[in-house]
């Protein structure tokens, strides 16, 4: 009776929440583009400021040609039409090719770092916290609690060196560095192929998840030992319910739901975490792509990545919210 | 008469005392002292500011003077012993020779020459400086008394790229490492405290607005934006004081979103309690009750979330100018000196230089610390709290 109701409700909420994202981007884009227009000189400046005076002819059509002479919020209005209306995204400065085809290239990098460490940190996380919380200030407990506070403490790019100098000097393993051998980075998929992958990702992934890991598992055991010591509990032991039913039908279940709001709120901080770390262990993902544009000034791939990562962010947190209301029949949506 | 009643209140006192209650203060006190590690982490943070604080006088040199020639020296020795065995109680070094060049790497390769003892010297002249800001004085804690150019130097953690001491520029650079988070926080909290109660009080319209643009702060991805606005800020071309005001304004103006929405939704609940209610009934101005009944309500909540945002911020900043986007030569921060793990081939790094990671640690060291104690000040402040949450 209930479901169709609930079913409704949730559909107005997430095409709300859908809608919302729209005016979050517009707003996004325009300080980003304003931010990127703070900075003195632009993608020439650096290329025009040293020549001779006959260049200059050449800076000039040049400028016109990329758009350069006009004011910021000209170029902005400019970039927004070209997207709502024609889907253009512009072209890179740097090297001359549509944007959107930069960002197709790089995005299925960021995927193939990117999910892989959603599973790790699931799939670590969880149960670590599971189990400090039901063998709460045993050795293991202390151990693992130290650890996540390490891991919450260490620089993300820090990490990523003392990860490849315990490789290099300790284990002599080279491939740290880059998603792929150099030989397999053009290579059609292959189980060689798959098997470089993997040795070059579980660093990555351990890395760029390392930190979110340790603050879920401490959220995790927070959530557990908050649980464990409810009424209800004590109820399903006294009926005399296995200890296994107890903690995994009746704790865990409860304890996840606050978990997935938390794990959406920490994809910021994800988000930096990878960006970092593709610039320490050299990945050619998007967040690279966006680090190498904003030291070039090339303001449109700038706009491009940025848009696709604030886009991330609100689709992800949208999601947190869509499978805690699935997964929590008691939130309300008004 | 007075005597007496002031004895008969003595006996009281003392006959209430065991079971006088305690001030919360004292309670949260009691609480914290119980968590070691806590208490541990205040100690390890009282000893980093005591070490940056006093810098300069702790530091063999100047943070920014060059050894020429004496590009990646490892740590020098410390010895109490010579080579014949024989003891001394004051610790010497010997000098310091770049004997020859790695045929492999072409890299240098720095040895021990025996043939001549520098002693240690304690308060002894050095590279002048400061002390404290104020008084000017060559007074160094330790050093060899050496100019630059003799071979006696003493480096604790090696050098760096231009032969500058890595100790003392650990010293120095930590003084922006561990001054950011409380910079950052005082500006971000004046934000949040304004906006947050003002959203929070008045509610309505207001409230709606600062909410909507609380959500836009928060849904940038973050440190893109820093990157970006770091760049603005390095190419304004300002002074490397100036570039780290920058940096706090800029952190500041992107963190007070959270702080303001937790102070907000404190001071919602606060305004519809009986006792700001009743000061509403007699009389008392808005800001009154904001300042004076709900604010000291939330002073608890403040200390924990802001002593919590410290790490965050510590590890921020590291971050942006270990990219050589945030603080830069010759100022300089632990991220900062870790810049140069960026700018020198990694594998060079590892083989032969490791002492340049150390500044690393120090980020640790610190960042750990501030995690545990605002992990000690939550369970000490939270009433319901269990010990070892």
């Amino acid at each position: 009776m209930l479901r169709p109701y609930k079913g409704k409700i949730m559909l107005n909420y997430i095409v709300r929440r859908l809608l919302y994202t729209i005016p979050t981007l517009l707003a996004i884009s325009f300080v980003s583009f304003s931010v990127i227009h703070l900075a003195p000189g632009n993608f020439l400046t650096a290329q025009c400021a040293f020549n001779a005076q006959a260049d200059l002819e050449r800076c000039k059509t040049e400028a016109v040609r990329l758009g350069l002479d006009k004011p910021w919020y000209m170029r902005y209005w400019l970039w927004l039409e070209g997207i709502l209306f024609k889907w253009d995204w512009g072209y890179s400065f740097e090297n001359h090719r549509p944007v959107f085809d930069l960002i197709l290239e790089r995005l299925p990098i960021t995927l193939l770092v990117t999910i892989p460490t959603f599973i790790f940190i699931w799939i670590v996380a969880l149960p670590l916290g599971i189990y400090t919380s039901t063998h709460q200030y045993s050795l293991g407990d202390h151990t693992l609690t130290f650890f996540g506070f390490l891991g919450l403490s260490i620089p993300a790019f820090f990490f990523a060196y003392l990860l490849m100098y315990i490789l290099v000097i300790y284990f002599g393993i080279v491939s740290v560095g880059g998603l792929f051998s150099q030989r397999f980075i053009s290579a059609p998929w292959s189980w060689d192929r798959f098997v470089d992958y993997l040795q070059h990702l579980w660093p990555i992934v351990v890395v760029v998840g390392g930190s979110a890991v340790a603050g879920l598992m401490r959220i995790m055991r927070g959530q557990m030992l908050d649980i464990t010591g409810s009424q209800y509990i004590k109820t399903a032991r006294a009926k005399g319910l296995q200890e296994r039913k107890v903690i995994y039908k009746h704790a865990v279940r409860n304890a996840i739901n606050p978990m997935i709001t938390i794990f959406g709120q920490s994809l910021n901080g994800l988000l930096s975490g990878s960006l970092i770390t593709a610039i320490v262990l050299n990945i050619p993902n998007v967040e690279r792509l966006l680090y190498e544009a904003i030291l070039q000034k090339d303001d449109l791939v700038i706009m491009a990545c940025l848009m696709l990562l604030a886009l991330a962010l609100l689709i992800g947190n949208l999601f947190a919210d869509i499978a805690l209301a699935f997964t929590d029949p008691r939130i309300r949506y008004d | 008469m007075a005597t007496t009643l002031e004895a008969q209140h003595q006996s009281a006192e003392t006959m209430s005392a065991p079971s006088e209650p305690l001030s919360q203060w004292q309670l949260v006190w009691r609480r914290f002292k119980k968590h070691r590690l806590g208490l541990a982490s205040g100690y390890v943070i009282a000893f980093l500011v005591f070490l940056v604080v006093f810098a300069d006088f702790l530091s063999p040199y100047y943070y920014g003077m060059h050894h020429r020639r004496l590009d990646f020296a490892p740590p020098t020795l410390i010895h109490f012993w010579d080579e014949k065995g024989t003891f001394s109680f004051q610790p010497f070094i010997y000098g310091i020779v770049a004997a020859k060049r790695d045929p492999i790497t072409n890299l240098k390769v720095y040895g021990e020459d025996t043939s001549k003892k520098y002693p240690i010297c304690f308060f002894c002249a050095g590279d002048p400086y400061r002390f404290l800001g104020l008084f000017p004085t060559n007074m160094h804690l330790f050093g060899t008394g050496e100019d630059s150019t003799s071979p006696g130097q003493i480096f604790l953690f090696g050098t760096d790229d231009f032969g500058r001491d890595l100790f003392s520029r650990t010293l120095i650079g930590g003084r922006v490492s561990i001054s950011i988070g409380p910079l950052v926080l005082m500006v971000s909290l004046f934000l949040a405290v304004l906006f947050g109660g003002i959203s929070g009080y008045y509610g309505g319209f207001v409230d709606l607005f600062l909410q909507r643009i609380i959500e836009i702060l928060q849904a940038f991805p973050g440190l893109p934006l820093l990157i970006a606005l770091g760049y603005v800020v390095h190419r304004l071309g300002l002074s490397p004081l100036m570039v780290f005001l920058g940096l706090v304004s800029i952190l500041s103006l992107l963190g007070w979103g959270g702080l303001a929405r937790i102070l907000r939704g404190l001071i919602l609940s606060l305004r519809e309690q009986e006792f700001s209610l009743a000061a509403k009934a007699m009389g008392a101005s808005d800001l009154r009750i904001i300042f004076r009944h709900l604010l000291p309500n939330t002073i608890t909540v403040i200390i924990v979330t802001s002593t919590l945002a410290i790490p965050g911020l510590i590890l921020t900043e590291a971050a942006l100018s270990f990219l050589g986007l945030g603080i830069s030569d010759p100022m300089t921060s632990w991220g900062q000196l870790l810049n140069v793990l960026q700018q020198q081939n990694i594998v060079n790094v590892f083989r032969f230089w490791p002492w340049l990671m150390i500044p690393g640690f120090f980020i640790i060291v610190a960042v750990l610390a501030f995690n545990f104690l605002g992990d000690a000040l939550r369970d000490a402040f939270d009433p319901f709290s269990q010990q070892g949450r």
